[in-house]
């Protein structure tokens, strides 16, 4: 008993023998670390090297080819892009391609819970809106006058709303804005000034367009 | 769910899916099963990308949905599985397999279905046929019944399944996730297109297909355009809605375990014994459930007429090499009988336990030095040792056979097991004994294979962060390349284009592309060990 307490006193009372733990009398114990240990601790032994050979060779091929292909699928759903302050000319093309791939997949909805459906009808409604904001850039004025036509007959297929005339209005302000920025285009080409030439429109050509639209929509 | 395993899961599907259905996916296996609103609320995505990114996970078999717990009146909850995310880790390995067994045309019809996570048999038949005669010569094409076939045969060994059926009733699942061998599936599914009805889920519907694949651009003959006019008249009338199949990933774990057994014993024995093991095996595919903790007992009989004709081993030769594989200290095959001239079974459950073994043993040899792993198998063979015995036993110095222990104390892959003599577990009075316990040191070793794993991906999406720029010069520049080959250039105007990218780019991109390879390779081995270790858990925890 004594002699343990002497040896217990020389040394930090711990509840555990260290006799029995195999550190002996009078030996050093190692350095107590005051740091965390390093990240990226030196290693003694080497990783052995990686498998070689036609198989693995053959797989790793396979994967990087999986992991390219994958991003081409309509599984991949990307967030879309954040709206830029400007309409830039490139958004047309960028458009057009995120949306065929995600339109390819048609799940089978009866193997779906009810709730995740209602993706379909929402679809069907966003396809008509980008075409009519496709026809505002084309170019020359009397095709887009034609296939504005066509678009209005489809409309009044398709959607059975009540606001017919606020609809055509709204497709006369739509062209009226088309043909003004056509006569800005012109304008801006002949005379080379840096003030828009709208800016001073004196609201005459209002009533006049108008009066022709009215002409050709009664046809 | 541990964290790694949520980590690695997320950059699985961060790969593979997007950001947005990582961000779904990771939020459902923290949480459990949720339903819509909560999903909606708690990660902050609107709900139609919420919605997408669960027809997704539904789509690939790593979401199930089930009505609520509160009752036939809550909303339904839609659940993550992680192993099944898992898996996309072991898409390769799955398609060279296939490759192996039935060809191109399996490896083809694997790799769609993996892909697309389910589809109808027509429609794989359909785009496999097409994506092979893409790849041949011009004027041949492939058959649809040639691809038909090797469907077939595929769903006869079981590598194919039908999906589960879906109640049509309020949309919940019924919960049988595998009628896998059982042939009398609950009748009371109605199916919407095929006369029979779900009597077996490895039973090939009748489809009307007739064609042969299309190649783009290409002018087809007479019958093709025959074909071609029948098939788009009825796009999709084959005969087999409804019916999806997917990839049966057990069946495949039961044929990469058989061929971990046979390559063990090629290199413990040699090749004429594994040959041995390898006929036995076969011969008990298909009467050996997947549980099974040994396969039904041949008899030498049996083996001796299965064995393949190109070896020419008489019959006491084959007594012998059973004799030695009994007696040897791995136990793979073991002896049931002696009718027949001795029945012989393979110990499967067994066989996995030892190369997990086999495996740690390995683990703890590369980490810390032989003298170590020397060490470890010691304490794996006695059980439990005081720190004198463990000296003894191996041979080794007591200062250094110290360090060694308590180094492998400290990374847990030795415990410390306390034994009091006396009530009051006085420290002089009690042994401390060292010992390894097999089963828990395999589940921390898969945990760390898991970490390892998602370390490789970090590292990889890392690597080619930093040279985004120039692997996107490097893009444009090869599609510059490809264009004017395509349009006929002179080869000085092609070598004009090649020398925009600089000596020491290309050195760097050379070098980036090494480094991407060794990663790639490395999970492919990793998830190796990943499937040896997971297989031995799962065959302990049915015992």
């Amino acid at each position: 008993m004594a002699g343990r307490g002497g040896r217990g006193r020389g040394r930090s009372n711990m509840t555990f023998s260290l006799e029995n733990l195999g550190i002996g009398r009078g030996e050093a114990l190692p350095p107590s670390s005051l740091q965390p240990s390093p990240l990226f601790p030196p290693m003694t032994f080497q990783p052995v090297p990686l498998q070689t050979g036609e198989e693995v060779e053959y797989m790793l091929a396979l994967k990087q080819e999986l992991r390219a292909a994958t991003k081409n699928l309509p599984y991949y759903i990307r967030q879309s892009a954040a709206r830029r302050d400007v309409l830039r000319y490139s958004d047309k093309y960028h458009r057009d391609e995120a949306r065929d791939s995600i339109m390819d997949w048609r799940p089978d909805w009866s193997r779906l819970p009810n709730e995740l459906c209602i993706k379909v009808r929402k679809s069907q409604k966003k396809a008509v809106l980008p075409q009519l904001k496709g026809t505002k850039t084309t170019t020359s004025g009397k095709e887009e006058v034609l296939s504005k036509l066509e678009f209005l007959e489809k409309k009044e297929e398709i959607v059975n709303s009540e606001d017919e005339e606020d609809e055509e209005k709204k497709k006369t302000n739509e062209e009226e804005e088309q043909e003004q920025e056509e006569e800005l285009d012109e304008e801006e080409v002949e005379e080379e000034t840096d003030y828009i030439m709208s800016y001073f429109d004196n609201g005459e050509d209002f009533g006049v367009d108008s009066d022709d639209n009215m002409d050709e929509a009664t046809y | 769910m541990t964290a790694q395993e949520v980590r690695l899961c997320g950059l699985l599907l961060q790969e593979h899916f997007g950001d947005v259905v990582e961000k779904v996916g990771t939020h459902l296996l923290r949480n459990g099963a949720q339903h819509l609103r909560a999903i909606v609320q708690e990660t902050g995505t609107p709900m139609d990308l919420v919605k997408k990114s669960l027809c997704v996970l539904i789509q690939h078999g790593a979401c199930a949905f089930s009505s609520g717990r509160k009752g036939p009146g809550s909303p339904v909850e839609y659940q993550a599985s992680f192993e099944r995310i898992l898996r996309i880790l072991r898409y390769p390995r799955y398609i060279y397999t296939a490759k192996t067994l039935y060809g191109d045309t399996g490896e083809l019809i694997i790799e769609e279905l993996l892909q697309r996570g389910h589809m109808t048999m027509s429609s794989t038949v359909k785009t496999v046929a097409d994506r092979l005669t893409l790849n041949m010569e011009e004027g041949h094409s492939m058959e649809y019944s040639e691809v038909s076939n090797t469907f077939s045969k595929l769903v006869e060994t079981h590598f194919l399944q039908r999906c589960p059926p879906v109640e049509v009733a309020g949309k919940a699942v019924s919960a049988t996730p595998d009628p896998a061998t059982t042939p009398g599936a609950p009748a009371n599914n109605t199916t919407p297109s095929t006369p029979e009805s779900f009597a077996d889920c490895y039973k090939v519907p009748h489809v009307t297909l007739i064609g042969r694949g299309k190649r783009r651009n290409s002018s087809e003959d007479g019958e093709d355009q025959r074909n071609a006019k029948r098939a788009k008249e009825d796009p999709e009338t084959h005969g087999d809605e409804g019916i999806y199949w997917q990839v049966n990933f057990e069946r495949f774990h039961l044929h990469f375990r058989d061929q971990a057994i046979i390559s063990a014993v090629a290199n413990k024995l040699d090749q004429t014994s594994s040959e041995i093991v390898r006929t036995m095996l076969r011969m008990s595919e298909v009467t050996t459930p997947p549980i099974a903790t040994c396969t039904q007992a041949l008899s030498a009989n049996e083996i001796f007429r299965s064995l393949p004709p190109n070896y020419n081993i008489s019959r006491p030769i084959l007594d012998q090499y059973l004799t030695l594989l009994v007696d040897d200290p791995m136990e793979f095959v073991g002896k049931s009988g002696d009718s027949g001239g001795g029945m012989y079974v393979v110990n499967l459950h067994r066989a996995l336990a030892n190369l997990a073994r086999a495996t740690l043993e390995s683990v703890v040899q590369e980490r810390f030095g032989s003298r170590s792993a020397r060490i470890f198998r010691l304490l794996l063979r006695k059980r439990h040792l005081e720190q004198k015995q463990v000296e003894d036993f191996a041979m080794i110095p007591a200062k250094e056979a110290k360090d060694m222990l308590y180094t492998l104390l400290s990374e847990n892959l030795v415990q410390l097991q306390e034994i009091p003599k006396t009530p009051d577990h006085a420290p002089s009075r009690t042994f401390y004994l060292y010992t390894v316990n097999q089963l828990p040191t395999a589940r921390m070793l898969l945990q760390n294979c898991f970490k390892t794993v998602a370390n490789l991906i970090e590292r990889r999406l890392f690597e080619t962060k930093e040279s985004k720029r120039l692997l996107e010069k490097s893009q444009r520049i090869e599609a510059i390349l490809a264009s004017l080959q395509a349009s006929g250039a002179e080869p000085e105007q092609l070598t004009e284009v090649e020398e925009m990218i600089t000596p020491p780019e290309k050195q760097q991109l050379e070098s980036l592309r090494h480094h991407i390879n060794k990663l790639d390779s490395a999970e492919n081995q990793v998830d190796e060990t990943i499937f040896l270790l997971e297989s031995y858990i799962k065959a302990m925890k049915r015992l």
